[in-house]
């Protein structure tokens, strides 16, 4: 089917405002929707610019709004945006960050609130000769927040973002859950500091917005309220 | 601009955070350029497995490993390099769990070991449970456990920095790189004491890949370019399960867990050419048996694939262990792979070649101890050789820590004793030779788009220099990228902004390219012989009197090449034939 793919366009270099741009493209319902970018580019814009490596959902880097919700490029097919012939498929930037251009936003402050977060084991002890224990059980509070590929699609899903620019936000929070919630960790204190605030945990408002813009479908809420929960129930 | 750092590290996935992080905690001032953000490496695409004796399911030792290794190699591999990395591999692993690496665990609470390819208990008598995972996604949490380390370390990261050019004194000494920033578009010169190359692997050149688009073999053209040679590029991996047409990987760790190949008649195909390891023979014979069963006419419904068979291991297994492989078949192919067999054919995986280097990861230029002062790589883009004509599934992984790690403790020593010496001179106008190719292609116009050429490329190497190759593919394979060459110096882009062009930067990489599919096909047609995964029907057998060398190819990149040699390192293992 040919499908109007209709793609946000911004270049501060050239000095426009941003503005939409449609092409007509071919596709095949099973072809995913970075295909899509992938034609525009290759055939018929080269100047059309956006972020693209491993194209099976795994190194985060097409996160990106696709008919309005935040998703991963390679990892939608056009059938699930598109039904028919003359349909159209929308793309624009993840939602509250600077746009650099096209489809590519700044992470710059996507990997500050990252960073702020402690995002590592902390434990101070000197490690035995082999691995530290743990159990599957153990093992398995955390796995879900492993998945985790940093691409950006639900703290730019998040309207306390969108409202406040401080806000540490779904992934960086996240991420402190992973290490805070790992048996081999001991840096709670420290982290939990960092999140118990008003621009951490209580700017989250279990909206769920996160739970379904995330691509690798992992829990975030849940999470996010077990770390609430410690945050209230532990002495620091 | 100039930055300065002792040492600058040109890539930031398993290896290159490796030897930062190694580098860093040994007192060095490191900086990696990367031309993604290194969360966008393409180790975190590997999913079942790093390979080390740990010994926490059955009896294991790590000479086992070695001896594995070696054989999946087919012998030539050097046994001095294969043993260290054997040795190695436990302290490592349990060093990156000491990061964090979340592992999967077993009962007792160790880390969790499944079956791999080509991986035997005592010489060969059985699969052994050695692969190390963290579900399907191994790779992915290596990574990014890394990167938190070395956001805690402080290591100073360039991201979406394009490295153009290598720069060495006259005295063949490495004193930086030049690299394009891509927010920018301006050039920068770094300048170091010592420069590592950790850029991955060139699966891009092949139509049918599970490499990421960022896989163009950038760090090894780079090197042929400063007239270095590059060793064992003949052999290229192909992995049996890619999702058939896309190419997307399915871990090795499915047929680890239970998966069978089955042809059009349903049949176990694998039995008759493996009887002891079956499913679990090493990558490139089963690729081989795949396309030697759809040449009979065995491929499903008449088609270039086979089906890989998980339907009998359960749900609990494939949610459990093989979530991430589930969802892609789901996802690209809607295959239940719960309850459908799931498409399957030889993908392009991995490079066995590379960038020569000692098991310090220094380069060398030529015969064994030739260092290039200051010069190192690690991981794919590198070449110890560890896995001579084909890695056993669980290596890879392996390779990158381990001698990413080593790369990073010799860096950091190799900095104190050059504390007090000045950092080697940089040329005159360093960034001059990156100024001019940038300045050539964007002065173009009316050339081809760089997807053009590139698609004739990735479909010469995929015909003719792929899983079965003969002298007849291999020169047409020449011939062609004689002319590509060309059409590529030509090629030209619509976009000619400073801003984020990643048009320009595909156009530089079709150059890079190029320079090392040359290296693969003329490589592979030299070496007269079937060794691994390099299977000429023209000449079939393995030839241990003419061709247990290593190939190093030598490139004017005007399309003249030449070649020289090097010794296989043999310590315990004489080669025998393969039999599995």
């Amino acid at each position: 089917m040919k499908l109007n793919v209709k793609i946000r366009r911004f270049d501060p270099e050239s000095g426009e405002a941003p503005h939409w741009q449609s092409f007509e493209v071919p596709a095949d319902p099973m072809d995913s929707a970075l295909a899509l970018l992938l034609h525009v580019k290759w055939y018929q814009d080269g100047t059309l610019t956006f972020r693209k490596s491993c194209a099976h959902g795994i190194c985060g880097s097409d996160a990106m709004q696709i008919n309005g919700e935040n998703k991963l490029a390679c990892s939608v097919l056009v059938q699930e945006l598109a039904k028919k012939d003359g349909d159209t498929v929308s793309f624009a930037p993840l939602p509250a960050a600077p746009v650099i251009k096209d489809l590519v936003i700044d992470q710059t402050r996507f990997f500050e609130k990252y960073r702020a977060v402690m995002p590592y084991l902390i434990n101070d002890n000197p490690p035995p000769e082999r691995e530290r224990l743990q159990s599957p059980e153990d093992f398995e509070i955390i796995e879900d927040a492993t998945k985790c590929i940093m691409c950006g699609a639900c703290t730019h899903s998040c309207p306390s973002t969108w409202a406040d620019p401080e806000y540490l936000g779904p992934a960086a929070m996240l991420k402190a859950y992973r290490y805070t919630f790992d048996t081999r960790d001991e840096g709670s204190d420290q982290r939990l500091k960092v999140v118990d605030s008003g621009e951490g945990l209580w700017k989250c408002y279990t909206i769920f917005n996160c739970v379904q813009a995330c691509p690798k479908g992992i829990d975030i809420t849940r999470w996010l309220s077990a770390l609430k929960r410690q945050a209230v129930t532990a002495q620091y | 601009m100039i930055f300065s750092h002792d040492v600058v590290i040109v890539g930031a996935g398993g290896a290159g955070l490796m030897a930062a992080l190694y580098a860093r905690e040994g007192g060095a001032d490191v900086a990696v350029v990367s031309k993604l953000h290194p969360l966008r490496s393409h180790t975190g695409a590997a999913q079942g497995g790093i390979g080390a004796a740990l010994g926490n399911e059955e009896e294991d030792h790590w000479l086992w490993h070695a001896f594995d290794t070696v054989k999946g190699s087919d012998y030539v591999g050097d046994q001095d390099a294969i043993e260290i990395m054997c040795k190695d591999a436990e302290r490592t692993i349990i060093e990156l769990e000491h990061y964090g690496v979340p592992f999967s665990r077993n009962k007792a609470g160790r880390i969790s070991q499944r079956r791999f390819g080509g991986h035997t208990r005592n010489f060969g008598e059985a699969p052994v449970r050695r692969a190390c995972h963290a579900a399907d996604r191994t790779g992915h949490t290596i990574l990014h456990t890394l990167y938190d380390q070395c956001a805690k370390q402080g290591v100073r990261f360039y991201d979406e920095f394009q490295v153009l050019d290598l720069l060495m004194t006259p005295d063949g000494e490495a004193a930086g790189c030049v690299a394009y920033e891509i927010l920018t578009g301006e050039i920068h010169t770094f300048h170091s004491k010592i420069v590592c190359f950790a850029t991955g692997g060139y699966g891009r050149a092949f139509k049918t890949t599970s490499n990421a688009h960022a896989g163009t073999g950038d760090g090894m053209a780079m090197v042929l370019r400063k007239g270095l040679p590059l060793e064992d590029m003949e052999f290229v991996q192909f992995h049996p399960t890619g999702l058939y047409r896309l190419g997307i990987l399915i871990t090795e760790g499915a047929r680890g867990e239970g998966g069978i190949l089955r042809n059009s008649d349903n049949e176990r195909f694998m039995e008759r050419y493996a009887p002891t390891v079956k499913d679990l023979a090493p990558r490139d014979m089963v690729s081989q048996c795949i396309y030697k069963e759809i040449r009979a006419g065995r491929g499903i419904n008449g088609r270039e694939y086979v089906h890989l068979d998980m339907t009998h291991v359960g749900s609990d297994v494939l949610l459990k262990k093989l979530p991430e492989i589930t969802t892609f078949s789901r996802t690209y192919l809607g295959v239940d792979p719960i309850q459908q067999p799931i498409p399957v054919a030889p993908t392009c995986h991995y490079a066995m070649g590379g960038i020569p280097t000692n098991y310090d990861s220094q380069v060398e230029r030529a015969e064994r101890g030739t260092i290039i002062p200051g010069l190192y790589a690690a991981g794919e883009c590198a070449c110890v050789s560890v896995h001579g004509a084909n890695r056993l599934g669980t290596n890879s992984l392996l390779d990158l820590v381990v001698f990413g790690r080593r790369a990073g403790l010799r860096m950091a020593r190799e900095i104190e004793e050059r504390r007090t010496s000045p950092k080697p001179t940089l040329p005159d106008n360093p960034e001059q030779a990156a100024r001019d190719m940038l300045e050539d292609i964007l002065g173009r116009t009316n050339g081809e788009p760089v997807v053009k050429v590139r698609t004739d490329l990735q479909e010469t190497m995929m015909k003719n220099v792929s899983v079965f190759r003969t002298d007849e593919t291999m020169s047409e394979a020449l011939v062609d990228l004689n002319q590509i060459r060309a059409r590529a110096a030509r090629v030209s882009v619509r976009d000619k902004g400073k801003r984020f062009n990643t048009e320009l930067m595909d156009a530089v990489e079709i150059g890079f390219m190029v320079d090392y599919a040359e290296a693969i096909a003329a490589s592979a047609h030299h070496r007269t012989e079937s060794r691994g995964a390099h299977s000429r029907e023209d000449y079939p057998k393995r030839d241990d009197g003419q061709w247990l060398k290593h190939i190093l190819f030598h490139s004017d990149q005007q399309g003249g090449f030449e070649f020289s040699y090097k010794d296989v390192t043999i310590t315990r293992f004489q080669p025998k034939e393969r039999k599995y």
